[in-house]
């Protein structure tokens, strides 16, 4: 069993939902980043879900945007993001999902990103616009490996895809909340919480629900129907936020244990 | 049992491809709709009251078809016959409407009731609020501020046909940055909403539906050459921006092997500055807006701002059908500059009497070359793919400066 998978179970265990933190590489630098992870950790995160920017993010809103520009105007690369996934394993075992756009990935050669990753200690991949039918290049090599991939089910997916989904997935499923882009204000998190409880019965894996969960309040009406949680965009925010890099780090932590507070089953 | 991982092989490659090019790299939530979309495309194919619709809308309403015209006075001063496919002279002033009227007779059949599209030159966008204000549905289209400004007149155009311009100010404010935009918008309202595509670009189904819309360019054009040249052309040529007028002329004429395909990129203010828009003279294979093509990008796969004179051409992707066809070398792709383009529309205006769009004049840009290849026995047939009323301004400017 995989890092990830573990984060989950052990989560389960503790009969509440496993925490998911989004974290934008190199925002405000990569030095900061690592800082972030520990700390995100430290504080509750089960599972960090590490942005590789690109300069075309077509599935985020301003905020996971902005970010992306900032790392990019920094200088960050995908090889540089790997760097400090090695420089973070020192520090603390929180598994470190990828989480980006393809072209980079192909750029980098995707075998050799899957070697690469896997050296540097990250533990799995999930790529917004990587649909099943075209990620048999990743999705194979990363397996070989032992790394996860991470597949996406939106309220739009039919049956069918949702079973391509199931097969193609390692560890678990990442539910997007609503037709929509990072960052939006969901419509009703309670009744798409139950869709993504539904699909997780139905498929007897993990179910992670991300998109417009910002708050604890938020993350207490998903938290008792799914297994995972995942707060991106309000994460984020915080850090463009604060005045220094010191101050991202500690309102990090302020925010994910408060969030952490979130999770129980009840 | 739930975490043992069940490692069944992911589904093959979707179809949509041409060689390895092509495919739908896109959100999970896009998936479901670009299904509906090949679906309601292939059964309007088999249904001949669709088809009557079409043909009669581009018939009665976009003027078609369009003249093939034999360029006299430009054929003297270049020394080959070049022979003129008029879609400056289609409805809206440019061929983008032989694919809008197309694109939104098939939302009305799938149901959809808002229509979105991004625009570079602005031609699309007016292509689009077009077949809109005819169909009566609400429109609303993506630019990018740079192409605000600097394609004012069609702006107010859209505006005019009812149509809500977004300015886009993200990245390099450009056509690029519009699609983002677009793309944005339709993750978020797929349900309700059709994403016009303006060129033979995006996530299958979108390359081969505009293809097939514009295809008419070619099919009427190969006809009116035997008959009145009575041969085909040695020579095709058309600009490239996406690459949907190219697709179009090449679509008649892909299986006469004689007959020699020439797409124009942009080259900007030079290949050699870096500043240009010609991925398939100079990219890489990547992954931009859907679909694997030649795209301009780092060695970190960022993709890079394009640098045109026209905004119709200011795109560092393009359709991967051109891709396939440069790969497989039956048609090449050259490219020219803002200057060169501009000593061509100034030629055409001085010999033809005809004031063509800025991405056009990259293809008269590159017949100089052509002729002198080919000579005086040469029948060379360019796409006119629009007019350049919206272009005065830019070219007016750029005249003044250049002295
Ligand atoms: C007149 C004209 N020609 C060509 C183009 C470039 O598009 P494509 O390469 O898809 O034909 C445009 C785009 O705006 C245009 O307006």
């Amino acid at each position: 069993m995989g890092r990830i998978a573990h984060a989950f179970e052990n989560a389960r265990n503790e009969n509440r939902a496993a925490l998911v933190i989004y974290l934008c590489a190199g925002d405000p630098d990569l030095s900061t980043t690592a800082d972030l992870v520990v700390a995100a950790a430290e504080s509750g995160a089960d599972v960090i879900e590490l942005g590789v920017p690109f300069s075309d993010p077509t599935a985020d809103g301003p905020a996971i945007q902005r970010a992306a520009e900032r790392s990019l105007a920094g200088g960050t690369t995908l090889a540089k993001v790997l760097d400090t996934v090695s420089a973070i394993r020192g520090r603390t075992d929180v598994p470190i999902l990828l989480f980006g756009y393809y072209n980079p990935i192909l750029s980098y050669g995707e075998q050799k990103l899957v070697d690469d990753a896997a050296q540097s200690g990250a533990d799995g991949f999930l790529v917004v616009n990587l649909p099943p039918e075209e990620s048999a290049g990743l999705r194979g090599p990363a397996v070989d490996k032992g790394l996860d991939f991470v597949p996406l089910v939106a309220p739009t997916s039919n049956p069918e895809r949702i079973a391509q989904a199931a097969s193609a997935a390692t560890s678990f499923i990442y539910y997007v909340s609503m037709t929509g882009v990072t960052g939006s204000k969901a419509a009703d998190l309670a009744s798409a919480s139950e869709r993504a409880g539904a699909l997780q019965r139905e498929l007897g894996r993990p179910v992670a629900i991300g998109f417009g969960i910002k708050t604890k309040e938020d993350v207490s009406t998903v938290a008792p129907h799914v297994d995972g949680v995942v707060v991106g965009s309000a994460v984020v925010r915080t850090i463009e936020d604060a005045a220094s890099p010191d101050e991202a780090v500690a309102s990090v932590r302020a925010l994910v244990s408060e969030l952490a507070q979130g999770l129980g089953r009840r | 049992m739930r975490y043992v991982p069940r490692l069944m092989q992911p589904p093959e490659p979707v179809s949509g491809r041409y060689g390895p090019y092509g495919g739908r790299y896109v959100a999970e939530t896009l998936m479901p709709a670009l299904d509906e979309l090949t679906h309601a495309y292939e059964e309007s194919q088999g249904d001949p009251a669709f088809q009557a619709e079409l043909g009669s809308l581009l018939h009665h309403y976009a003027g078609r078809e369009t003249p093939t015209y034999f360029a006299s006075r430009l054929s003297e001063e270049l020394g080959s016959r070049i022979w003129l496919k008029r879609e400056d002279l289609c409805h809206t002033g440019a061929h983008k409407v032989n694919n809008t009227i197309g694109q939104i007779l098939l939302a009305k059949r799938m149901g959809k009731t808002r229509i979105i599209a991004e625009t570079g030159a602005g031609q699309h966008g007016v292509a689009t609020a077009t077949a809109c204000a005819l169909m009566g549905l609400p429109c609303e289209v993506y630019m990018g501020a740079e192409d605000v400004r600097r394609q004012a007149p069609n702006v107010r155009r859209m505006e005019l046909l009812g149509a809500e311009v977004h300015s886009v100010t993200s990245g390099s404010a450009t056509l690029k940055d519009a699609m983002n935009e677009a793309l944005r918008d339709w993750v978020t309202n797929v349900r309700t909403t059709h994403y016009c595509v303006g060129s033979v670009a995006g996530p299958h189904p979108y390359p081969l539906i505009v293809r097939d819309f514009q295809a008419v360019i070619g099919q009427e054009a190969r006809a009116q050459m035997l008959e009145q040249a009575g041969r085909l052309p040695d020579a095709v040529v058309a600009c490239v921006g996406g690459g949907s007028n190219a697709m179009g002329i090449f679509a008649g004429f892909i299986d006469d092997e004689s007959v020699r395909l020439i797409g124009v990129e942009a080259a900007g203010e030079g290949i050699e500055t870096g500043r240009h828009a010609a991925p398939l003279c100079e990219g890489d294979v990547g992954v931009l807006h859907g679909a694997k093509s030649y795209v301009l990008q780092t060695p970190d796969g960022q993709i890079k701002e394009a640098h045109s004179i026209s905004a119709g051409l200011d795109y560092p992707g393009v359709g991967p059908e051109h891709a396939w066809l440069k790969d497989i070398g039956r048609a090449t792709y050259v490219s020219v500059t803002d200057d060169a383009a501009l000593d061509a529309f100034q030629q055409l205006c001085r010999t033809e009497g005809i004031i063509p769009a800025l991405e056009t004049s990259h293809a008269f840009a590159y017949l100089p070359a052509v002729a002198k290849e080919l000579g005086s026995d040469a029948d060379i047939l360019v796409c006119l793919s629009g007019r350049g009323d919206k272009d005065l301004e830019t070219v007016l400017q750029k005249l003044k400066e250049r002295g």
